[in-house]
């Protein structure tokens, strides 16, 4: 264990950790706001990434599909919104919670029909692959640098846009009292569509990016966003903070569990049970992480106000 | 009457199923049907905790696997009593669904939504890592549970035990819900400050709640390894438990008979889509269309199929 590898496995937690506050973000903005819960959420994730691989195959041009997959699921955020979840924001979350379990169906199986259920693979420009040395001996790849650097620009952004502008005011307003907000004569439904549909596009942005680091298959979406609703969890649900310090949090527990348990457990135990139990545990980890901060803060680590 | 009439026909018609099923050739639905009356009692339990004690468990496939892998490791290692299996399947679901629902109890609202979904993903995946008993490709039941008077390897006694212990199941959480205990479980429900100020505490009646839920689920999972004679941490997939969610939903919740219609209607729903031939791609593709209907059920169906059966209320 040197510290080199220590090091890298930490920033791939980082990146990890990244790719799980893009989604939270956006699911945390639309939890605080609209108080609705959106399992169709990891699909949104889903279409980003195979807008991104289609478009950009088909085009010859990674910026393109880029620039697809932002667009593409803007929209296709917005539309859902308008057309199956606008009627549920004054539904229970059971409702709200089934309703997008048919539409998580749904986007699976339209997926399937439209590219098939064999795993899709990403390939990089060139100007993306290749590694930059960080400083003496340790080298990281381009890529996962930039998604990194992404990540954290989309988390300064938003925090201007929800703190510093108009929009941001408004979001903060809408999310403690709707009906105020409304009878000030801003159009609240319309304020929520356009949320709903930021948030959609920094899910596809997290989908775009993680193309060329997972893999791309129908069912992508809920394997992270099980983790997303962990972050959230942890993070206290409504709160942008939370949501970033709970993404790094479980992005870095998760990848450090799956790359160093087995070496620090087969110290002190027995090799046979080391390799057994490491695995197990590293899938559970940042369960029982869950578990740890809900029995000290039962309303996350940041909660939102209100 | 109508609840008395509506379960008069329903017990009919299941115990009548096989004998009519065979005298026309058709063996195949007596097997369909047991499956969505195992479906039906794990309904059944989460009706306990989400329709009478408005706790929105999606973790309730968890005690479906915890009860599947009792068996099916007993089985393993060549252990086939049944009495001894289903057992520790009850008794160990209720120990997972005491540690599971110590903790989120303790919460309410979207946070108990995800929690739940939350730890039985973790043990998903904790069935997933652990290769000795198949890992994800799961693991083959060599032998169904060994039981003195019954053989569950003939089809019509393991229908009519499914089918007893379904009845059983709806029975217990009738009797239970009607109980002092359900009284309380149901008023902490309807307004938790005020169970409160009377002078009890919520916690405790929904734990326990919660652990016989789970321990009936585990009795489902006991019987659904049986059922396909084969385990796979696919049992727990968070998916099943929005399907089980689905089934008490669209019974109708909070109802002694919905969970099991709502069984019924989900899974023959799913049966008829996935085995459509004209056009093909509905039966290969059947979540697509499944998906919109569930979405417009939840928007416009919302009393559930006992509603139509119960005089409105409103």
């Amino acid at each position: 264990m040197t510290f080199a590898l220590v090091f890298e496995q930490l920033l791939n937690g980082v990146q990890l950790g990244v790719m799980l506050f893009l989604l939270a973000a956006g699911l945390t903005l639309v939890l605080g706001i609209m108080n609705m819960v959106n399992l169709a959420h990891g699909s949104l994730y889903m279409v980003g990434a195979y807008f991104a691989i289609s478009v950009s195959q088909w085009s010859g041009s990674y910026l393109l599909g880029v620039a697809a997959a932002l667009a593409g699921t803007l929209v296709a955020g917005m539309l859902v919104e308008v057309v199956a979840l606008r009627t549920l924001y004054q539904r229970n979350h059971l409702d709200q919670v089934l309703a997008t379990f048919g539409l998580i169906l749904f986007f699976n199986e339209l997926m399937a029909i439209l590219f098939g259920r064999s795993a899709l693979f990403a390939s990089l420009p060139s100007y993306l692959q290749g590694h930059i040395e960080l400083f003496a001996g340790i080298r990281y790849p381009v890529y996962r640098a930039v998604v990194i650097g992404v990540g954290l620009s989309v988390a300064i952004l938003l925090w201007y846009v929800v703190t510093r502008t108009r929009l941001g005011m408004l979001i903060r307003a809408g999310a403690s009292n709707r009906t105020m907000v409304a009878a000030l004569g801003v159009n609240i439904r319309l304020l929520y569509t356009v949320v709903f549909g930021f948030g959609a596009a920094l899910a596809g942005l997290a989908g775009l990016m993680a193309g060329q680091i997972y893999t791309v298959q129908p069912g992508m979406g809920e394997l992270i966003l099980i983790q997303v609703f962990v972050v959230i969890v942890i993070g206290g649900i409504g709160s942008i903070r939370g949501a970033l310090v709970g993404a790094l949090i479980v992005g870095v527990v998760d990848t450090m569990g799956r790359a160093f348990l087995k070496p620090v457990l087969g110290s002190f135990l027995p090799t046979v049970a080391a390799d057994t139990a490491a695995p197990a545990l590293a899938s559970m980890l940042i369960y029982i992480l869950m578990a740890l901060v809900l029995a000290l803060r039962p309303a996350g680590l940041f909660q939102a106000r209100g | 009457m109508r609840k008395a009439l509506l379960w008069g026909v329903l017990v009919l018609a299941l115990v009548a199923l096989p004998p009519v099923a065979q005298a026309l050739g058709q063996g195949f639905y007596v097997d369909l049907v047991r499956r969505i009356m195992i479906f039906a009692i794990a309904a059944v339990s989460l009706n306990l905790i989400l329709g009478y004690g408005g706790m929105v468990s999606f973790g309730h496939a968890a005690y479906l696997g915890v009860g599947g892998y009792a068996v099916a490791i007993f089985a393993f290692y060549g252990v086939n009593s049944g009495p001894l299996q289903w057992a520790v399947a009850i008794g160990a679901s209720a120990l997972v669904a005491l540690a599971i629902g110590a903790v989120s109890i303790r919460t309410s609202g979207l946070y108990f939504i995800m929690i739940t979904l939350a730890f039985t993903q973790m043990l998903y995946y904790l069935g997933i890592s652990i290769e000795e008993y198949g890992g994800d490709d799961g693991i083959r039941l060599k032998a169904r549970s060994e039981f003195p008077l019954v053989d569950l390897n003939d089809g019509l006694q393991f229908y009519y035990v499914v089918l007893a212990l379904l009845l059983g199941s709806v029975y217990l959480v009738h009797r239970i819900v009607n109980s002092r205990f359900g009284m309380a479980l149901r008023a902490s429900k309807s307004n938790e400050a005020r169970a409160l100020a009377i002078g009890f505490s919520p916690y405790r009646y929904r734990l326990t709640a919660f652990v016989i839920a789970g321990a009936m689920g585990g009795l489902a999972g006991a019987l659904l390894v049986n059922q396909v004679n084969f385990l796979t941490p696919e049992y727990m997939h968070w998916t099943r438990s929005g399907e089980i969610m689905f089934m008490v939903i669209l019974g109708g919740m909070g109802t002694s008979a919905g969970p099991v219609l709502g069984s019924f209607a989900l899974l023959l729903l799913e049966d008829i889509l996935a085995n459509w031939r004209d056009p093909r791609w509905i039966g290969e593709h059947w979540q697509v269309i499944l998906g919109p209907l569930l979405v417009l059920a939840v928007i416009f169906f919302r009393r559930g199929l006992a509603g139509i059966f119960q005089k409105s209320h409103d």
